[in-house]
């Protein structure tokens, strides 16, 4: 019927996209991807990625396309809330904001003039954090932490210990150049645009991915190779990996001696003050054993061997030296028959350090080589590959081949990149040379109480490849590296002014920076920075609630949390932690006296607070993302960003009420409340308020001089980078451009930063390092050993008794596994809890908040639990039957689904799809609280024995994934509801009338 | 295919309507075209008959009005007869009505001293039967041509759809009041047609329990030969795709609900028939029975074929 | 109208590679949030905020798993007693229009309301005239017809046809929503009636296909399978040196390296 060529209905090709067009940064996740936001009668009419943003460079996500949604959600808030009903009802009064903050400030003014610790200030899943732990400072409680502690803290620490960065989204992998990518227990991370652009490009150029994951959703689909392992056994498998390396000796000792601390000598004292301290000279200088004729003049020939009494280790009094125990291998004899060596600096150049034996220092010391003790624990054949095999549930060959396959990738297929560089030494190098072998992980690894130590094993078997910040391996992105550990120590002392002496959260060097009292009792509410869990350096959120509660270690005033749902997704325990909520004393007055919540939305969490602050939605207020809190930079450049208004919230309103949105960024609401109750920094001397609001605050406060939240367009002029007077056209300078800032790294500068000349000037000039000096990645960890001799009773600070074992145990200077404490305590765990389970991030959804989204919400209404077909069958459940999952802390009823990508010993879900009912106005029978469900209720916060948090032993990181279950068939099979339910939080549901957003933009055409 | 009753009383009602039409249009073509000892339609019951075929056939397309998102835009149907069956069928439905109601202007008018052409009620007639034939032919063919639904695509749709409209609109006649003079000819008809339309039904359904789709959902996602299977939908509850192409009724069902349609739309008739031709007195009142079972029977058909249709975008879900 | 115009030398589409797709719904909602404000809007939703929300999307991804193919091997880490066997990936696939060469979507259409554009091969549906009788989207084999109760019109991708051409985006951005948004980019979009336009190129290359081409749509988009999956490189070697742990302490064979600092 073609002969009769129809005619068309006209149709106008060049609508218009909008009025106008303004970029800003999207919030709907941590990733902070620049958009652009199209506007139509002051309405939005479409977001896109900017494709001039260096994160997303013009992609966008499922979450950041739905932002319109989020925007004009009807569980917006639009007025603060005061309390009227119980706590937890959800029964509120709207006040005005002169109320609220006068109630805010009576609370937190009474509590600073008492003592300001009864504050704990926790803010969640912000980025913010450059101004709220100054606020805490200023405000002078250690009691302030956001929420890395139960979110990826091992990440952070296992890599700020360890290399100076870390995974997370302060690194990445080559995408330029890697062949290899391993990605291990990543689902989609915060760095999800930069990611999927990168996998994009491995997938264009064909390098191979292995995606090691008891789950095969999202990355791992297109991964070449998937690698089910059982949950919890990584450090395992990447020991495996390390022992099958050193085993072919396929293992870049050039690299490791030039960049990292394989060199350096660790004395040989067992019993000693100073065993496993590394060996210094009288200058503190860190020595190795150089061996041979040495090239030219010694800088402090002589002086090696020398102890000094301001070596950094624990006074070392009763450290007679002791022969080395009988049962120890038998050594080279010292020195001898190669005895041309000598100890000597460790960081000097021109060298040829030993990297193993032992060798006699001359004051009688012994001492061995970090890469000796690496090479003898990890070749010992408990890590060999049919060791682990079983347990890892990976096959022995297939671990041998993945060696191979590495040490292939790394040395065969190394790339050289012509650009000519110059050393930390001094030494000019012409091409860049590199082992294209990239390892990313995250929460997989994180989220277990062995999580630090894995993650730390996954930066040995880079560092062992030489795949570190070379290229095609894992790069820095600036302000990283950093020293080892990053200098910033937490505050905990208080000054005269009322303010803490640093920033409460930082970095632990040893027993002398723990936040502890007298007794060695913790002085935090969450227990951070306490013998139980030294390294917190993200604090314990995850601990706060029943702390609070209970008064352990002492009773607080108020709680104050900004943007996390803790009675809901955000807690383990999720039953007992609304209880703590709303738990009342003797006297019929709540436990937790005060609680202030600031939130966006109507989630679960604000039926909790007795005063609701209301923010804004994201494209209402100015926000900085920050080079001081978590940056968006990428391996080439320093970047940081800006969000500011795009549309004003009072002409936002709420579908079913006219009224304006009476709302304010919180930051600004903090502000406010700092310059109320006098707050130094935040008060002038006639006690007026120093800033007007956020974005004064953004452009007008110093940190150090000339440092401030932005670093793009300082100096009165806007003429400086980084470092400059503050500029009050700034960010006027950042919305011309985009909303980002971008300081490239100069070329000669992006690889090997560690040690590179030019990006160790480049870093210090911009602020990123307090010197220049080159950065030794840490293979040992002195800091660890620093805390296993406190606990084996050396130094002045030492542990209390009951965790002077657990630090012992766990504070390890080489990485070590042991199995996660939920397996292993619950008695008979394997019979009784055979199977582990977890969540993933879905890609289209962020935690609990994307319910609310009227287009996320249709794609997962609600959840279920998946399952393997084999798994099913074992427990006699067929395909989507209700059934029953109980861990050693609580039972849980969801709905079962066969799925055959997943290890059969492992089941998972979607995290955080489940909803209480009522919340996010959503209906109350909405899938999301009828069918959906949270794994939470089955985690708790504690292990099974009851002692510490569900956590790491190390940095008290959150250990969601320990969880351990057994399932069975429910028995009402019919009921079609997910167990525990709440009662439904109180209020009506949004107008569920159809949403036909976009019809008015069509009319006007 | 989900079953929109809408849609099912339109076919049906006005197949059988239209078959209605197709026997009172042959029978005036043969008794007024000069056919001798052809069989005698009286005016009455011709009278009834085109009201009945009229109400029926205007029901069931108001009917399928409903079906529309935008009735009052049906007019708009008509415009692409070219190419869509669906225009087609409307066009066809529209002109029937132009011999139906030239046979009533002329059984309304008629008296012998007016003078119409003789030729006018054969010509009507005739034209009648033919344009109902093809409306019922267009309804199959809007379902006979849909590629993705190869239960609809079988030969024997077109056939199955004329033989309903033939067998219901013979069971009609024999209903008809004053239709004595044909009640013969109806109940024969119904006799002979309710086990020819139970044979072809009967062949359709054997032949479409053992059709495949054309494609497999290898095909579907462009990976012939692999073996995929549904890990997790777009959307977790029901969207429009679903809803229309997903219903799936349970063969079990279907056997079931077979053998209640053959029964009533077949059987009964049948025996219904074959009662009134050996019991002419009460041939009316029987036949009436077998035209009420007719239609429920059609109607269990017609809800068949749809529930019982697999669309391969189902291959997705 | 619904007839079909002749074959238009140009023929706009979408080469979607399953390769790359990690399933992310990013062009899904993309999609939704231009075209709800677009020539299409609005892209309906019912029970927003209730139970069994539902509405209309013009892509759709969905998510499968394929059991390994009888050749392939070294996938998935199976085949050894420690881990069951397991099927060998997970395959993600957006499923939206393919504007078919041979669309009975439109001819189907009784009303002209469907018409696909003699000019770039678009298949479009006119909403002013379209009645809802839903004839296009049983014609349609790979589900891309959405029809809206609440509107009462049959809607469908319109390869953002207000956005290809036009002329207040910036050349760069004058691509379909899908493409722009999507993180790996798996989505191209282009000319594949030239053999010489990227996504021809792309195509010819990676093998890619089309959907169901034995039902005769002749669809334009092209789909590109996902590739072998790389197991073990051929040339990885077997460990040079064979160490016998047992034999201690093998740290020793370091002990006469000569390395440089
Ligand atoms: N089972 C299980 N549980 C987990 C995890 C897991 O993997 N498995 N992951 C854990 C991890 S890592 C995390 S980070 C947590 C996250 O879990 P949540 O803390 O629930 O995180 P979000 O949903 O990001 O948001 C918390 C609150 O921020 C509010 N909000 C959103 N936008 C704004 C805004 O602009 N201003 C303000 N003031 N508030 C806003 C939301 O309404 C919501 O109430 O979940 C943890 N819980
Ligand atoms: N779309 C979206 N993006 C987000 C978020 C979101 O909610 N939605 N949340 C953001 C936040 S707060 C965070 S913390 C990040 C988290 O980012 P990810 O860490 O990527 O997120 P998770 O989904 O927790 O991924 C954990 C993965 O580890 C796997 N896993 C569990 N146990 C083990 C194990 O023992 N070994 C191995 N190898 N794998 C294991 C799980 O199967 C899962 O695939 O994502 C951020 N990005
Ligand atoms: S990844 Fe998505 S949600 Fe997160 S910031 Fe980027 S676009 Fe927004
Ligand atoms: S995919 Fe379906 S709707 Fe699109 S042109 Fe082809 S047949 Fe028509
Ligand atoms: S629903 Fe609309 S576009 Fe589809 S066939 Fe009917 S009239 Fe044509
Ligand atoms: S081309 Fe446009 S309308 Fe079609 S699926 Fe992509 S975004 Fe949607
Ligand atoms: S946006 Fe790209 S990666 Fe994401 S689902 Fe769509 S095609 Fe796949
Ligand atoms: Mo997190």
């Amino acid at each position: 019927m073609r002969e009769h060529a129809p005619t068309e209905p006209a149709i106008d090709l060049s609508p218009s996209p909008g009025d106008e067009v303004k970029t800003t940064t999207c919030y709907m996740c941590a990733c902070r991807c620049g958009i652009k936001v199209w506007l139509t009668d002051g309405k939005i009419r479409y977001i896109q990625g900017n494709p001039e943003h260096p994160v997303n460079q013009g992609v966008l996500c499922a979450k950041g396309s739905a932002g319109i949604m989020q925007h004009y959600s009807p569980a917006r808030l639009s007025k603060p809330l005061l309390r009227v009903g119980e706590r937890g009802r959800g029964e509120f009064r709207e006040i005005e904001w002169d109320e609220a903050l006068s109630i805010a400030a009576g609370w937190l003014g009474a509590i600073r003039e008492r003592n300001p610790d009864e504050l704990a200030f926790f803010t969640g899943r912000d980025q913010s954090q450059a101004l709220t732990g100054w606020w805490a400072q200023q405000f002078g409680t250690v009691n302030y932490a956001a929420h890395g502690g139960f979110c990826s803290v091992n990440m952070a620490a296992g890599g700020l210990y360890t290399l100076g960065g870390s995974f997370w989204e302060f690194g990445e992998p080559d995408w330029e150049h890697s062949r290899y990518l391993m990605l291990w227990g990543v689902a989609e991370d915060h760095d999800s645009n930069p990611i999927k652009l990168g996998l994009g490009k491995l997938k264009a150029r064909g390098a191979k991915i292995v995606a090691v994951n008891p789950v095969r959703s999202g990355y791992g689909a297109i991964a070449d190779e998937w690698i089910g392992i059982r949950p919890g056994t990584d450090g395992l498998f990447a020991f495996a990996l390390i022992h099958e390396l050193l085993k072919a000796d396929k293992i870049d000792l050039e690299y490791l001696v030039r960049y990292t601390n394989a060199h350096w000598l660790v004395l040989r004292n067992p019993g000693g003050a100073d065993d496993g301290l590394f060996a210094r000279d009288g200058q503190g200088r860190v020595l190795c054993w150089a061996r041979g004729p040495h090239p030219g003049p010694l800088p402090q020939a002589g002086e090696g061997a020398q102890r000094s009494p301001s070596s950094a280790g624990p006074q070392a009094t009763d450290a007679a030296p002791r022969p080395s125990s009988p049962e120890e291998p038998p050594l080279p004899p010292a020195g001898e028959g190669r005895g041309e060596g000598r100890a000597h600096p460790a960081d000097a150049v021109g060298i040829s350090p030993a990297v193993v034996g032992e060798y006699v220092l001359a004051d009688g010391r012994r001492a061995v080589p970090v890469f000796h003790l690496v090479a003898e624990r990890y070749l010992d054949p408990q890590y060999s590959p049919d060791a682990v095999s079983e347990r890892c549930g990976i096959p022995a060959d297939t671990i041998r081949r993945i060696a191979r396959e590495l040490a292939h990738a790394a040395f065969e297929q190394t790339v050289r990149l012509p650009i000519a560089w110059t050393d930390a030494h001094g030494r000019e190098h012409a091409e860049m040379i590199g082992r294209p072998v990239s390892l990313h992980a995250m929460r997989g690894i994180s989220a277990h109480s062995n999580g630090f130590h894995t993650c730390r094993a996954l930066h040995l078997l880079q560092l062992l490849l030489g795949a570190v910040d070379t290229p095609g391996s894992f790069r820095y992105q600036p302000p990283y590296p950093k020293p080892i550990p990053p200098p910033n120590r937490p505050g905990k002392q208080r000054q005269s002014n009322g303010t803490l002496d640093a920033a409460p959260l930082g970095f632990v060097h040893g027993p002398e920076d723990l936040v502890v009292d007298a007794s060695g009792n913790p002085r935090r509410i969450d227990h951070a920075f306490s013998w139980a869990y030294p390294l917190s350096a993200h604090g314990m959120m995850h601990s706060v609630i029943r702390n609070a509660w209970a008064g352990d270690p002492y009773k607080i005033d108020t709680l104050m949390m900004f943007m996390a749902n803790m009675s809901w997704n955000s807690a383990m325990n999720t039953r007992q932690t609304m209880g703590w909520l709303t738990d009342k004393d003797d006297n019929g007055d709540y436990r937790i006296p005060h609680i202030i919540y600031a939130d966006a939305y109507a989630s679960e969490m604000t039926a909790y607070a007795d005063l609701v602050l209301p923010d804004t939605t994201y494209l209402e207020r100015f926000d900085a993302i920050s080079l001081l809190d978590r940056p968006i930079s990428d391996a080439d450049s320093a970047c940081d960003a800006i969000r500011h208004p795009i549309v004003d919230a009072a002409t936002q309103p709420l579908q079913d009420n006219p009224n304006p949105r009476d709302v304010r960024g919180f930051q600004s609401v903090l502000l406010d409340l700092g310059a109320r109750i006098g707050l130094p920094g935040m008060t002038l001397d006639d006690g007026s308020p120093r800033y007007r609001d956020y974005a004064d605050y953004i452009v007008r406060h110093e940190r150090a001089p000339g440092v401030g939240l932005l670093a793009g367009w300082r100096g009165e002029h806007g003429e400086l980078e980084a470092k400059g007077p503050p500029n009050p056209e700034q960010l006027q300078r950042y919305i011309d451009n985009g909303g980002f800032w971008r300081g490239h790294v100069p070329e000669a500068a992006r690889y090997y930063k560690m040690s590179n000349r030019a990006y160790l000037d480049w870093a210090q000039k911009l602020g990123f390092l307090g010197h220049a000096e080159p950065i030794a990645l840490q293979l040992y960890s002195e800091t660890l050993q620093k805390f296993r001799l406190a606990a084996q009773g050396h130094g002045a600070q030492q542990p209390p008794a009951q965790h002077r074992e657990r630090v012992a145990t766990y504070f390890d200077p080489l990485p070590i596994w042991y199995e996660p404490f939920e397996g292993a305590q619950v008695e008979d765990g394997a019979a009784r809890f055979p199977l582990s389970a977890v969540t993933q991030r879905p890609m289209f959804m962020y935690h609990a908040w994307g319910s609310q989204n009227a287009w996320l919400r249709q794609i997962a209404t609600r959840n279920y639990l998946y399952l393997h077909p084999d798994t099913g069958a074992r427990y006699g459940i067929d395909d989507e039957n209700w059934i029953e999952v109980e861990s050693h802390h609580g039972r849980i009823r969801v709905q079962a689904k066969f799925a055959g990508n997943v290890q059969p010993d492992t089941v998972w879900t979607w995290n955080a799809i489940g909803k209480r009912r009522g919340a996010w106005k959503l209906d109350k029978n909405a899938p999301e609280g009828r069918k959906g469900f949270l794994l939470n209720h089955l985690i708790s916060d504690i292990t099974p024995r009851g002692d510490y948090a569900n956590a790491d032993p190390v940095t008290g990181q959150a250990a969601w994934f320990d969880l351990r279950v057994i399932i069975r068939k429910a028995a009402d099979a019919g009921e079609e509801t997910s167990q525990p339910q709440f009662e439904p939080l109180p209020g009506p549901a949004a107008d569920d009338r159809p949403l036909r957003y976009g019809v008015e933009f069509r009319k006007r055409r | 295919m989900h079953p929109a009753f809408s849609v099912i009383f339109f076919t049906t009602l006005s197949g059988a309507g239209y078959g209605l039409m197709m026997w009172l249009g042959a029978l005036a073509l043969l008794q007024h075209g000069g056919l001798d000892g052809a069989p005698e339609l009286s005016l009455r019951a011709l009278g009834a008959g085109l009201l009945a075929s009229l109400l029926l056939v205007t029901a069931g397309l108001l009917s399928s009005t409903a079906h529309l998102g935008k009735p009052l835009r049906s007019w708009r149907a008509f415009s692409q007869w070219r190419t869509s069956w669906l225009s087609r069928e409307g066009v066809m439905a529209v002109l029937t009505y132009a011999p139906a109601l030239a046979l009533l202007a002329w059984l309304l008018a008629l008296s012998p001293e007016r003078a119409w052409p003789a030729a006018w009620p054969a010509l009507a007639g005739a034209a009648l039967s033919v344009c109902a034939l093809l409306t019922v032919a267009c309804t199959a063919m809007i379902y006979a041509s849909l590629p993705p639904i190869p239960a609809w695509r079988h030969p024997l749709v077109v056939p199955v759809y004329l033989a309903f409209a033939a067998l219901s609109g013979a069971a009609l006649l024999g209903a008809l009041p004053g239709g004595s003079g044909v009640g013969r000819v109806a109940a024969w008809a119904v006799a002979l047609l309710a086990p020819l339309t139970a044979l072809l039904k009967w062949r359709y359904w054997a032949a479409i329990d053992r059709q495949p789709l054309p494609a497999s959902r290898g095909d579907a996602l462009g990976l012939p030969g692999r073996q995929p299977s549904v890990f997790e939908r777009p959307h977790t509850e029901d969207n429009y795709l679903t809803r229309e192409m997903g219903y799936v009724l349970a063969r079990k069902h279907a056997a079931k609900l077979r053998r209640i349609g053959a029964g009533l739309f077949a059987g009964l008739p049948l025996a219904l028939a074959v009662a009134a031709l050996a019991l002419p007195a009460a041939g009316g009142a029987l036949m009436a029975a077998a035209a009420v079972s007719v239609l429920l029977g059609a109607l269990v058909e017609r809800w068949l074929f749809f529930a019982q249709a697999r669309h391969v975008v189902t291959l997705y879900y | 109208m619904t007839a079909l115009p002749p074959p238009s030398k140009k023929k706009l589409g979408l080469v979607i590679d399953l390769d790359t797709c990690v399933g992310c719904h990013a062009c899904a909602v993309s999609c939704k949030e231009w075209n709800t404000g677009g020539i299409a809007a609005p892209l309906t939703d019912e029970r927003p905020y209730g139970e069994d929300p539902s509405g209309v999307w013009f892509n759709r991804v969905h998510s499968y798993e394929l059991a390994a193919e009888p050749a392939s091997t070294g996938c998935g880490g199976g085949g050894d007693a420690a881990v069951a066997a397991q099927p060998a990936m997970t395959l993600h696939f957006p499923r939206s229009c393919l504007h078919c060469e041979e669309p009975a979507c439109v001819t189907v259409c009784p009303t002209g309301a469907s018409f696909k554009r003699a000019e770039d091969g678009i298949v479009l549906v006119d909403e002013d005239k379209c009645i809802g009788c839903k004839l296009c989207s049983w014609a349609c084999p790979y589900g891309a017809r959405e029809y809206s109760p609440v509107e009462g019109v049959m809607k469908k991708c319109t390869l953002c046809i207000d956005r290809i051409y036009n002329e207040n985006l910036s050349e760069a951005e004058r691509q379909p929503a899908c493409v722009q948004a999507c993180p790996t980019r798996a989505r191209h979009f282009g000319d594949l009636g030239d053999p010489d336009s990227a996504v021809s190129k792309l195509v010819a290359e990676r093998g890619g296909v089309d959907l169901m081409p034995q039902l005769g749509y002749r669809p334009t988009n092209k789909y590109l399978p996902p590739r072998p999956r790389r197991a073990e490189e051929a040339a990885a070697p077997a460990p040079q040196e064979t160490l016998d742990p047992q034999a201690l302490p093998g740290v020793l064979r370091w002990l006469d390296k000569v390395l440089s600092r």
